[in-house]
């Protein structure tokens, strides 16, 4: 064999399709990649250490700037994480729950859509960009009625939420779901045929059931290797154990096999969602806590214990016994978790964020050495990574 | 397979590097001697079926002693239970051995955690800093590293 040079180059922080501030540092081989580095950390704000410094309600804003495409599903990882260590999680209104599954699967099927838009785009197939996020922002316009944010919603609570769903929203809701599996179709048409896209991702970034565990993979990506673990299903949490939807497993282990789970997953989130606005009835949002919810406005100005609690609340915050927990949820990417460790006071000892995409990067190596250079491109998108989270 | 049954087979195989076993909301923390780290997790990884590891990552309780723990979250993907490891680590020997030898996964989060808190890991294939810059000073999530960045007093400002 003739004797190889390869060539070193750089990709990113600075490019399109590194999804924000990634750096990959690619040796090759001609076309051929030999060896991938990620480099992280471009984004890092301190999040973990910010924590320590705040009490348990000021620190769930800063939840929403992780993955800020499922922004309402880190702050319902961090708020079932300190529902649990408040021992509160038994307490929290039906209502409450039911809504928060509703958004949950609603932001699962707008994290998917910008997944779909950019690993589409960054493949060349330009017009499904627009048409993904054309559904997204009807997303977004009903994430503002709620939350009166469009991306950082900021809107779970400890022991609940922070407002009641807008009048009129939940038609909203369905017609977009009724709408949905429709522009899903369209999203297939335009893509599932075509002999480009089907050449750009089959058997692309391979990973198998083994490596993806050992690697940590976690979401879309294990299930599309052949493992069937959805934590919605297998450590319900939120009252997902009365939900019915069909946990997507395909053995294909390529781009392939995890766009089709992704697009499935999709439906599936519809399914939930008919469901959540079936099951959804009046009744309080907020657990009866006072110590730890803050109370309704009324109440802080119409008597002295509203006023003492909300006064007690927001100077010195609550302070749940000493322990220490650990919650994850199925974000859209993977399984996010929050471990926190109190020591009694008003802010946690050490709040560890387990973020799905800074682990699924890790077998980015893995699942790109060997192949060519504009398949890193389609892996850096089958990943669906967002650096907000990785760097936390 | 409850996870006291778990504990009972991790003390049966490890009787005197297990020092102390809690339970809290369910969830069951095993503390272990950091000699034998490599040993239980290993253990748990092929004969209790903990195939998945989670997270890792360190706390620090400025002041005690030993003033670090390393925290291990593992899973296991056939029962899904959750049991959590931790191994208590000195301040003046701040190290201990990788687990990237039984999952893999522990590469990344063991940089991540040399990183941010300081804890050499003995045998790691990659030593390298991850999040902070590679020329960084200092370790930003030890307590005793001010929350504003080197140079600055420590933040006064909330009343625990």
């Amino acid at each position: 064999m003739a004797n190889v040079e390869t060539m070193t180059i750089n990709m990113g922080p600075q490019h399109p399709s590194t999804h924000g501030v990634l750096q990959l540092v690619l040796e090759l081989d001609g076309e051929t990649v030999v060896k991938a580095t990620p480099h992280v950390g471009f984004l890092h704000r301190g999040i973990e250490k910010l924590s320590e410094h705040r009490t348990y309600h000021q620190i769930l804003p800063l939840t929403d700037r992780l993955d800020y495409l499922a922004p309402m599903h880190n702050n319902l990882g961090y708020v079932l994480a300190v529902e649990k260590l408040l021992g509160l999680t038994d307490a929290i209104p039906e209502r409450a729950q039911v809504v928060r599954v509703l958004l949950a699967e609603l932001t699962r099927i707008k994290s998917h859509l910008v997944w779909l838009a950019c690993h589409a785009l960054d493949i060349g197939a330009m017009t499904v960009f627009i048409y993904c996020f054309r559904e997204r922002e009807h997303v977004m316009d009903m994430y503002e009625k709620i939350s009166g944010a469009r991306m950082t919603s900021n809107y779970f609570r400890v022991g609940g939420l922070s407002a009641d769903l807008p009048v009129g929203i939940e038609q909203e809701m369905r017609d977009f779901v009724n709408d949905m599996p429709k522009h899903i179709e369209t999203y297939e048409g335009l893509l599932t045929g075509n002999i480009i896209w089907q050449k750009r991702i089959k058997d692309v970034g391979v990973i198998s059931a083994e490596d993806a565990i050992d690697l940590g993979v976690t979401g879309p990506c294990l299930r599309s290797s052949g493992v069937d673990w959805d934590l919605r299903r297998d450590q319900p949490y939120s009252g997902y154990e009365n939900y019915d939807f069909k946990v997507i497993v395909d053995d294909g282990c390529d781009t392939w096999a995890r766009y089709h789970a992704r697009l499935n997953e999709m439906r599936e989130s519809c399914k939930i969602v008919h469901q959540a606005l079936d099951k959804l009835k009046p009744g309080p949002i907020l657990a009866d806590a006072p110590k730890v919810c803050l109370p309704p406005k009324q109440d802080v100005v119409n008597s002295i214990e509203g006023l003492i609690h909300q006064f007690k609340i927001i100077t010195e915050g609550f302070k749940p016994e000493e322990g220490e927990i650990y919650v994850g949820v199925e974000n859209p990417k993977g399984e996010v978790g929050f471990y926190i460790n109190s020591d009694g006071s008003a802010c946690p000892k050490r709040m560890k964020i387990r973020s799905a995409s800074f682990v699924n990067l890790q077998a980015l190596p893995k699942m790109c050495e060997g192949s060519l250079i504009a398949d890193v491109v389609a892996v850096i998108g089958t990943l669906d990574i967002v650096l907000g989270e990785i760097d936390r | 397979m409850t996870l006291q049954a778990v504990v009972d087979k991790l003390k049966a195989k490890f009787a005197s590097s297990v020092l102390d076993e809690r339970e809290f909301r369910g969830e069951m923390t095993v503390t272990v001697t950091k000699e034998e780290i490599v040993a239980v997790c290993t253990f748990l990884r092929d004969e209790l079926g903990f195939n998945f590891l989670t997270d890792i990552c360190a706390v620090d309780s400025l002041g005690e002693s030993p003033r670090f723990m390393v925290v291990y979250q593992l899973y296991n993907i056939g029962e899904h239970l959750r049991f959590r490891v931790k191994a208590p680590v000195e301040e003046a020997d701040a190290t201990i051995d990788t687990v990237s030898c039984v999952w893999t996964t522990a590469n990344w989060l063991e940089r991540e955690c040399w990183d941010l808190m300081g804890i050499t890991f003995n045998n790691h294939p990659d030593p390298r800093r991850i999040l902070m810059p590679a020329d960084w000073e200092g370790h930003p999530l030890r307590k005793d590293y001010p929350v504003q960045g080197p140079d600055r007093e420590p933040y006064q400002g909330r009343v625990r």
